[in-house]
């Protein structure tokens, strides 16, 4: 028992052992993502169900949009996992410190996106950034790029919706981070902080750099999908059902009569409806899908995503500890502002 | 004695943290006090940007995530 123990944990050092696992794994993973749809079909067929019916239609959109999307989210989170050993939220603070804004508020914005960044830890990292010199403008760049540029939706919109809406997602994400921020940098809202924060003086910390081999790198990605895949699995499941009902159950006119691009107050309520709802960034996706196939705007269809991902209640209120009511109000609208030019825009261009 | 110092607000994988610090302590022998800040204003003193964050005799030597076992052990023995 012990001998095979100590050849696993062996085996588990080597980069070579990693490597070959890691290519037969993938290759395994392609054959198979090619198999859902027939595959779904399949079981769809096997049921009592008739051909063609409401019903149907909802199931098959069930079977064959669970594996595929939990099949992509691990790749996703693996590939994550394996880049975010490259950052840390303390070198990307040491890269902010004493930037200028603008050319700050893109680095930022840039940077939010790659940083480890866990919502538990805004209130240490918002401290951190300002009392080291980060201008308060490129922390809300950053701030506000974190959870809403999310790396799993990105991957999954790759995959699901096309490649053309996952890139104007990043591209607006990022603009709607850089803008925001940037104006919350004029507005020079300092002393609108909790008067403590003003008051930390960060020591600077030398850790150690961890020397990572690859090994490491490959097993912190495995850590992440070991992690993040049990913590949303729920969500997405949750999220399917909910967009295998659309698939299947809600008629096409209603949807695009409500959520169209010629409805131009669809924007602004989606917005709304999105703040209160906090979802993972994952279980939104699947409803993303279904509504866009029944003829929702994107640019509304984007807003709502947006509002729900970026816009979220608890961390308003994590926030609350180190921002003032006032300040808490410019964040919500300055941002919400952003993700309603999105939609209109988005509207405009593509119907 | 070391002192060992967990920064963290009280999330769960602060908590973790402190078992694992404690639970490797142990297992090494060592005598060693573990205390727990939670306070925001201190943890931002230390300079760290992400929590949990280990402290061992004043020196910083961890930020953010879960410490590998490994890690910890050497730590804990320096």
């Amino acid at each position: 028992m012990n001998s095979v123990t100590a050849s696993i944990n062996a085996a588990r050092r080597s980069q070579g052992v990693w490597f070959t696992g890691l290519a037969i794994t993938i290759g395994l993973w392609f054959v198979l993502y090619q198999q859902l749809l027939p595959l779904a079909q399949w079981m769809v067929a096997q049921m009592p169900i008739a051909p063609g019916s409401h019903l149907a239609s909802s199931v098959e959109f069930f079977f064959f949009d669970t594996p595929k999307v939990l099949m992509l989210l691990t790749l996703v989170v693996f590939a994550m996992g394996v880049v975010r050993t490259f950052f840390s939220p303390e070198r990307t603070r040491a890269l902010l410190a004493g930037k200028r804004e603008g050319l700050g508020n893109i680095a930022a914005a840039h940077l939010g996106v790659v940083t480890p960044f866990c919502s538990c830890s805004a209130v240490p990292l918002f401290v951190g950034f300002v009392s080291a010199g980060v201008p308060l403008g490129v922390t809300f760049s950053f701030l506000i790029a974190a959870p809403m540029i999310n790396e799993i939706a990105l991957g999954l919109l790759f995959a699901l919706v096309g490649w053309k809406v996952a890139l104007t997602y990043l591209g607006f994400g990022l603009t709607i981070a850089i803008v925001s921020g940037w104006v919350i940098g004029r507005l020079h809202l300092e002393h609108w902080l909790e008067p403590w924060v003003l008051k930390v003086r960060a020591g600077t910390v030398e850790i150690e750099d961890a020397h990572l081999s690859w090994i490491d790198r490959f097993e912190a990605g495995w850590d992440a999908v070991k992690e993040i895949v049990g913590k949303v699995w729920y969500w997405i499941i949750a999220g399917i059902a909910a967009g295998a009902l659309i698939h299947g159950y809600v008629p096409a006119e209603l949807l695009s009569g409500i959520m169209g691009a010629d409805s131009w107050w669809s924007v602004p309520a989606a917005v709304v409806l999105g703040i209160p709802m906090y979802s993972n960034a994952a279980g939104i996706i699947p409803v993303i899908e279904a509504l866009l196939g029944k003829g929702a705007a994107l640019g509304t269809v984007l807003a709502f995503m947006m509002s729900v991902i970026a816009l979220s209640l608890p961390e308003m209120i994590i926030l609350r500890k180190v921002l003032s009511i006032k300040l808490i109000a410019v964040f919500v609208g300055v941002v919400g502002a952003g993700i309603l030019a999105v939609g209109f825009l988005f509207n405009a261009l593509f119907s | 004695m070391k002192n060992i110092k967990v920064l963290g607000p009280g999330c769960k994988r602060c908590q973790a943290t402190e078992g694992m610090v404690r639970a490797a302590a142990n297992a090494l022998g060592l005598e060693v006090t573990v205390e727990k800040i939670t306070d925001y204003a201190e943890i931002a003193e230390y300079g760290i940007a992400a929590t949990p964050g280990i402290v061992i005799d004043g020196k910083v030597v961890h930020a953010g995530g879960l410490p590998k076992e490994d890690d910890l052990r050497r730590w804990l023995q320096a």
